[in-house]
């Protein structure tokens, strides 16, 4: 009976199945997508991370659409809407979060598998348009990365724009004009919010979904690269047999049999999301976009956080090519690393050049995005007034040295000179400045600055940079003597440096 | 137009016929004259209708705003010897801009009519400069831009010193020229001297 019963329902279910593959082809679909065939070497833990950005994409795709539900794109209330998402609209701030570290999450994972691709030797024949599209989804990428940040309507976000518009108006000969449309208009306003509010929900979306369709469609044609193996070399005469020979020996349908791995990834990268934006919820909002609250102190999110850093390192010669030319560059070799390096060894122990780019790259990648993040080159716009003299500075000085601890104090000195590390990072550390530079050095490296320092002459009276230098000549290690000019006959360490410094005659030039 | 269309298409028709071999379509067939008219109707209105797409696209590319004089307020407002943070309205602002639509500036006054009207932002890359009067230095919170106080510059990455405003005083009010984001491409006061840094 029941045998009997459960063959009705099976063959009922063929029955509709059968009428729907007839009308819309369905398994043909499949077995030409989904479950095409794929070497079984690559249903590795390696190959699931194009799966995962898709999958990123995907959840960026519903949580904006989402978002667009609340926000408004208007000058006047981008923030007020922001502010309802996160702390009125239920579940608002969870759903930012996601779409704030389903962001991050994407760019990160695109880039490992941009960097698994490259060791693995996949862009070479046949597949430099599978590359090349993807080059393009990168750059798209960066770019919702970064009208993304502008969503988020802040004060970063205003200064952010200022920063855009700043690298455009150096393009030579056209920079005004360039800048004037990238805003909208001559001064960031609300057109330019719509502007960007276009390019993230429209125009940069609609390009990602048919480039993506490129991608995928490279795929099926020119099949996943197999696993490499050292010594076989990528040949155009051969190779097309060769894969087809690996298919026809080891090929799996992508469906159900490859596709495992991808599956476990995938729910890994949705838990992280959800996990990162549980603990860390979203970011932001920060000050709204009052261009009149000046104490802001603009930082980009951290996938653009090295080219805050390059615009601090370069020197001013080098800087427009850096932040104009170069990136043209950059993109444009590796859009064309394909035709560079068409055939040959795809396995990463026979390309040491290739290993070292990627370690080289990502070792410059971290350091220029450590030093964005902590901004050595910042002055401490507050410690002057937040970080006290460390108290064995100021223990045992002479009246005159103390005005100079003051003098050093109440002129921002200590913005960007710390003492024993308490203070700014942008200039040397003050603590044993008595045993590197002399009384007249001192003199001259205050008045006239040089080095990167301002020249303060104009600044101080000469009564202050006596006591100022007075005070630095004495601030050397217990036990040693201060600093000594070597084009003078060396005198015996005095009794007491500090005082011994601070009558020094140098000073009565200034004083 | 479309006089030219069949001549253009004779020779063009005739190869095609030749590499294929066979009569696909006779050159001067009704069903290639239609080809060519929809090829030719289609860049005909493709053209048309680039045209205010790219013109409303490329408005703002070539568009001129000329700057008119806004008043800062009374000069009374600053004292001589000072440096101090003063807004003006955008004139150019849109009713949904916001809080947007008032701009900073540091005004320096230096003794009687003399004045200099700095905008916010660094000549590095436009960040909002920040005053210290005991120093008498701006400083820059991104990459540590530092400006005397005549706007000249310090010390750091700007290539240049501050950007100023065109400025007079009328009536014992001051007035700037402003509305624009200073950039190197367009530092929006044609009376300033530029000074290398």
């Amino acid at each position: 009976m029941i045998a009997n019963a459960k063959k009705k329902v099976t063959d009922a279910a063929l029955g509709v199945f059968g009428w729907i593959d007839d009308r819309i082809h369905v398994s043909e679909i499949f077995e030409h997508t989904a479950g095409h065939h794929i070497p079984k070497s690559t249903s590795s833990w390696f190959y699931v991370f194009g799966s995962a950005t898709l999958l990123c994409l995907i959840i960026q795709l519903v949580t904006g659409t989402l978002l667009a539900l609340a926000y408004v794109p208007s000058g006047a209330e981008a923030y007020t809407t922001l502010e309802y998402l996160t702390f009125e609209q239920p579940l608002g701030w969870y759903l930012r979060g996601i779409h704030y570290w389903g962001s991050n999450f994407m760019v990160s994972i695109m880039l490992i598998h941009m960097t698994q691709v490259y060791l693995f030797g996949a862009y070479k024949y046949p597949r430099e348009v599978t590359w090349m599209s993807g080059v393009l989804l990168l750059v798209i990428t960066l770019g919702l990365a970064f009208t993304g940040q502008v969503m988020r309507f802040d004060e970063d976000a205003y200064w952010g724009i200022g920063i855009g518009a700043a690298i455009t108006g150096r393009s030579p000969g056209i920079g005004g004009p360039l800048v004037q449309m990238l805003l909208g208009g001559p001064i960031i306003s609300a057109e330019t919010l719509s502007r960007f509010f276009t390019l993230h929900v429209f125009v940069l979306p609609g390009s990602i979904l048919a480039i993506i369709v490129l991608h995928l469609r490279m795929v099926l044609l020119k099949g996943i690269n197999e696993w490499p193996e050292p010594g076989v070399e990528v040949n155009r005469e051969t190779y097309d047999r060769h894969y087809a020979a690996i298919i026809k020996r080891e090929g799996m349908p992508f469906v159900p049999h490859g596709i495992g791995k991808d599956l476990i990834a995938g729910a890994i990268v949705i838990v992280g999301i959800l996990v990162c934006a549980a603990v860390f919820g979203p970011k932001g909002p920060i000050g709204p976009p009052d261009p009149t609250q000046i104490d802001a102190n603009p930082r980009p999110d951290f996938f653009f956080m090295w080219i805050f850093a390059i615009a601090a390192l370069m020197p001013d010669y080098m800087e427009t090519v850096a932040l104009l030319v170069a990136p043209p560059i950059v993109i444009t070799l590796l859009f064309l690393l394909p035709f560079l390096n068409n055939t040959g060894e795809k396995h990463w122990s026979r390309r040491p050049a290739a290993v070292l780019t990627v370690v080289g790259l990502y070792l410059s990648l971290g350091l220029l995005s450590w030093w964005g993040i902590t901004s050595p080159w910042s002055p401490a716009m507050t410690a002057w007034r937040a970080d006290p003299t460390p108290k064995q500075f100021l223990v045992g000085h002479t009246p005159l040295e103390l005005q100079g601890a003051i003098v050093l104090q109440q002129k921002q000195c200590r913005n960007c000179h710390a003492i024993d590390g308490i203070g700014g990072v942008r200039g040397p550390d003050l603590a044993e400045v008595g045993s590197r530079l002399t009384a007249p050095e001192l003199a001259r490296q205050v008045i006239q600055g040089g080095g990167n320092m301002p020249a303060y002459g104009k600044n101080l009276s000469p009564y202050e940079v006596n006591a100022l230098v007075a005070y630095m000549v004495s601030l050397h290690p217990t036990g040693t003597t201060p600093a000594q000019d070597s084009a003078k006959p060396s005198v015996p360490p005095p009794e007491n440096s500090k005082r011994q410094a601070s009558a020094d005659p140098a000073h009565g030039d200034h004083g | 137009m479309t006089p030219d269309a069949p001549k253009e298409t004779t020779p063009a028709a005739e190869g095609c016929a030749c590499q294929s071999g066979t009569a696909v379509a006779a050159p001067t067939s009704r069903r290639n004259f239609l080809l060519q008219i929809g090829i030719g109707l289609n860049v005909l209105a493709g053209a048309l209708i680039s045209v205010p797409i790219l013109g409303y696209v490329l408005s703002s590319f070539a568009k001129k705003f000329p700057l008119e004089w806004i008043n800062l307020g009374s000069t009374s407002q600053f004292p001589e010897g000072t440096t101090q943070l003063a807004s003006y309205e955008n004139p150019y602002r849109r009713p949904w801009d916001g809080e947007m639509a008032r701009i900073p500036c540091w005004v320096r006054h230096i003794s009687a009519n003399d004045f200099q009207v700095f905008a916010i932002n660094c000549a590095h890359l436009g960040c909002p400069v920040r005053w210290f009067s005991e120093s008498k230095l701006f400083m820059c919170p991104c990459h540590g831009g530092a400006y005397y106080e005549n706007g000249d510059h310090a010390a750091g990455p700007p290539p240049r010193g501050l950007f100023t405003y065109e400025c007079r005083v009328t009536n014992g009010s001051l007035e700037i020229k402003g509305g624009i984001l200073p950039n190197l491409g367009n530092p929006g006061n044609p009376t300033e001297v530029a000074k290398p840094a």
